[in-house]
């Protein structure tokens, strides 16, 4: 069944899970290239999480195969495994360390070895220590970074999230509603820094808000009842009548 | 690598906490031996022994800590550990008996005479050898705990579920070690010690020894978890004592670092058990009972969790107050020792250290905002500044 798929970063194909009989996925599946950024929209319960769940391994399908880069086998790895390929994962309601400073957040995800015994005898080297100032720049917390995590705004949390993203350095971004909680000007700026991440690498975003998608200028597709509904530009998508029923006409 | 990591373990609190401990390691045997018994400096020589039993206590709390304070793993069956290690100590002690005993067997301690023993059991060959029972003194507990870790950490067992296997897990060897066919003594244990390393136990020579060896033991095992806990791993432990599942998603075997920090623990509690032994001169299946690890939880709470100078305090406080306690009314120490835990838990979440450093930083914080004169916000400051989560949360996602 497994066949090569040249170029794609990940490839899932037929996925299907369902929880206690309730069909989360139905034979979803979705391409995505390097560099890509696309956007996945639905209603509430079309299976986006799970199907995020999946690829980054905290759920395991029952049907389909789920591929990373033409040939890792993603269903068969656990989270720690999959993120140390290179995907990150910033979850909807974001998780910072909020006993940690910003700056400590940071250094956590930097990607550097997750073994015991190098995080017993690291040493921050000036590459690390410059790698995280830029970031900081880049999500603007540098004035806040020996604060806790705890005490920052939700949207400073979300950025902070998306920090460590970047310092994970990954090739895939999983990003689950990145301006839930954000301002206007906030999100806008969010829209940008996300299309400027994806020049790099991919990234794959699920949100609910249409003119933060309409920002984002990408690839759509919209889920629904678990598999694709529609898929294609904004204004394709938003004009299928079946994307209207099922989710925007509501 | 180790020099600049020993470095960064040191900063000032540590050394405050090493140059008292190594300041009473001399000051305690020199005052007891040397300063006339009339002195109002002299030590009185049953002092010392029970002082030395604290700090073995100490030691047992930090160990508590490490794993408790800064893994979230709350472990009710650290007792065990204690009680292996002080086990493997006492049998080293029972083989320097030699035919001193009351049936005077030149290779079988009294109670194998007694029990009909025909020759020593195999696990007991090599405890004749200090460096042999001090291996073992490291080895059978750190061993335990990473067979145990292993299997619950793996499992992803958390929580309220852990606690009950760890308590499960003394449970069972409290029985085991009661049983006379086990060859550990049974319900006696191993006792009627003569000497250590050649020296008269009893002697106050010894005694001050042990006393200064405990006092070091502890401040090695100190600096040894200020460095863990300063380190990128102790930072990574935090991280998943908070949110479990995300550091996942960052990649950190959890497990991994899980029974890394158990092992690392119990092989504290080992040590602390194999020095508590021959300065209380006894060691039986007692010290096994689930409720000796739920004092050390006290202890650790009452000093305040994830501060690692908190459990040296809380242990020192709660025993000292138990010697005094007991010595008045005997029969109310329980409750005393619960209404301690109640309070602590409801006014001083933070335990002692805690609560002190947290008042400490809002009183510089609040100079400082004064002398700024911005509305900045009152609750930044430092990470101390925050109590450690619920030892029950969920973690966050």
């Amino acid at each position: 069944m497994t066949t090569e798929h040249p170029g794609t970063l990940l490839y899932l194909d037929g996925v299907s899970v369902s929880f206690d009989g309730f069909k989360a996925l139905n034979n979803l599946s979705l391409i995505v290239q390097p560099r890509e950024l696309q956007a996945i929209i639905g209603p509430n319960g079309a299976g986006k999480t799970t199907m995020m769940d999946i690829i980054t391994g905290k759920t395991r399908p029952d049907d389909g195969e789920v591929l990373f880069e033409d040939r890792i086998d993603l269903t068969r790895h656990d989270e720690s495994y999959i993120a140390e390929l290179g995907i990150g994962r910033k979850f909807q309601k974001p998780t910072v360390f909020e006993s940690h400073s910003v700056w400590d957040n940071l250094a956590l995800a930097l990607k550097k070895p997750r073994g015991v015994l190098a995080g017993l005898f690291y040493q921050p080297s000036a590459a690390d220590i410059a790698r995280i100032e830029e970031i900081l720049e880049t999500i603007r917390l540098t004035a806040r970074r020996d604060e806790l995590a705890a005490n920052l705004s939700h949207g400073q949390k979300q950025w902070l999230e998306i920090g460590m993203l970047l310092a994970q350095d990954p090739k895939l971004l999983l990003v689950d509603e990145p301006v839930a909680g954000m301002t206007d000007a906030e999100t806008i700026e969010t829209a940008k820094l996300l299309k400027e991440i994806s020049k790099t690498r991919s990234v794959i975003v699920v949100e609910h808000d249409m003119s933060f998608v309409r920002d984002l200028e990408c690839y759509v597709t919209c889920l629904a009842e678990g598999s694709v509904l529609a898929a294609g530009s904004l204004d394709q998508v938003s004009a299928d009548p079946k994307v209207i029923e099922s989710y925007l006409g509501r | 690598m180790i020099t600049a990591w020993l470095i960064r373990a040191l900063d000032k609190k540590a050394i405050i906490v090493l140059a008292i401990l190594i300041a009473i390691a001399v000051l305690v045997p020199v005052s007891n031996l040397f300063v006339p018994a009339g002195s109002p400096l002299h030590l009185p020589d049953h002092f010392v022994p029970l002082f030395g039993k604290y700090l073995t206590y100490a030691m047992l709390a930090l160990a508590l800590d490490l794993i408790w304070g800064y893994a979230g793993i709350l472990s009710l069956g650290h007792g065990a550990f204690f009680a292996l290690g002080g086990y493997a100590m006492g049998m080293y002690l029972m083989r320097q008996i030699g035919d001193r005993g009351v049936y005077a067997n030149p290779v079988l301690p009294d109670f194998m005479v007694f029990l009909n023993y025909k020759e020593l059991p195999w696990f007991w060959s090599g405890f004749d050898m200090f460096w042999f029972a001090m291996l073992m003194v490291v080895l059978v507990p750190g061993v335990l705990a990473f067979v145990f870790g292993w299997l619950a950490f793996r499992s992803r067992v958390t929580g309220v579920y852990l606690s009950i296997i760890t308590q499960a897990m003394t449970y069972a060897l409290l029985l085991a070690f009661f049983r006379n066919d086990m060859g550990f003594g049974g319900n006696n244990g191993l006792t009627d010690f003569k000497d250590i390393l050649g020296f008269n136990i009893q002697a106050q020579t010894t005694r001050a020894a042990l006393f200064s060896t405990s006092a070091i033991a502890l401040a090695l095992a100190f600096l040894i978890c200020a460095g863990i806990v300063k380190s990128k791993l102790g930072k990574v432990m935090v991280a998943i004592r908070d949110a479990e599942s995300r550091t996942r998603f960052l990649g950190y075997r959890a497990d991994n670092y899980k029974v890394f920090a158990f092992v690392v623990s119990a092989v504290i509690a080992g040590i602390a058990g194999a020095l508590y032994v021959p300065q209380v001169g006894i060691i039986n299946p007692g010290e096994f009972e689930p409720a000796n690890s739920i004092e050390i939880v006290i202890w650790t709470a009452v000093g305040g969790r994830a501060t690692l100078v908190g459990p040296i305090i809380g242990a020192i406080l709660v025993n000292a107050g138990k010697s005094w306690f007991t010595g008045l009314l005997p029969e109310f120490w329980l409750f005393a020792l619960g209404g301690l835990f109640v309070f602590v838990t409801i006014f001083l979440p933070r335990g002692i250290v805690g609560t002190v450093v947290a008042g400490w930083n809002a009183l510089t914080l609040s100079r400082a905002s004064v002398k700024e004169e911005e509305g900045r916000n009152s609750r930044t400051g430092d990470p101390k500044d925050q109590p450690p989560p619920g030892e029950f949360a969920e973690p966050a996602e």
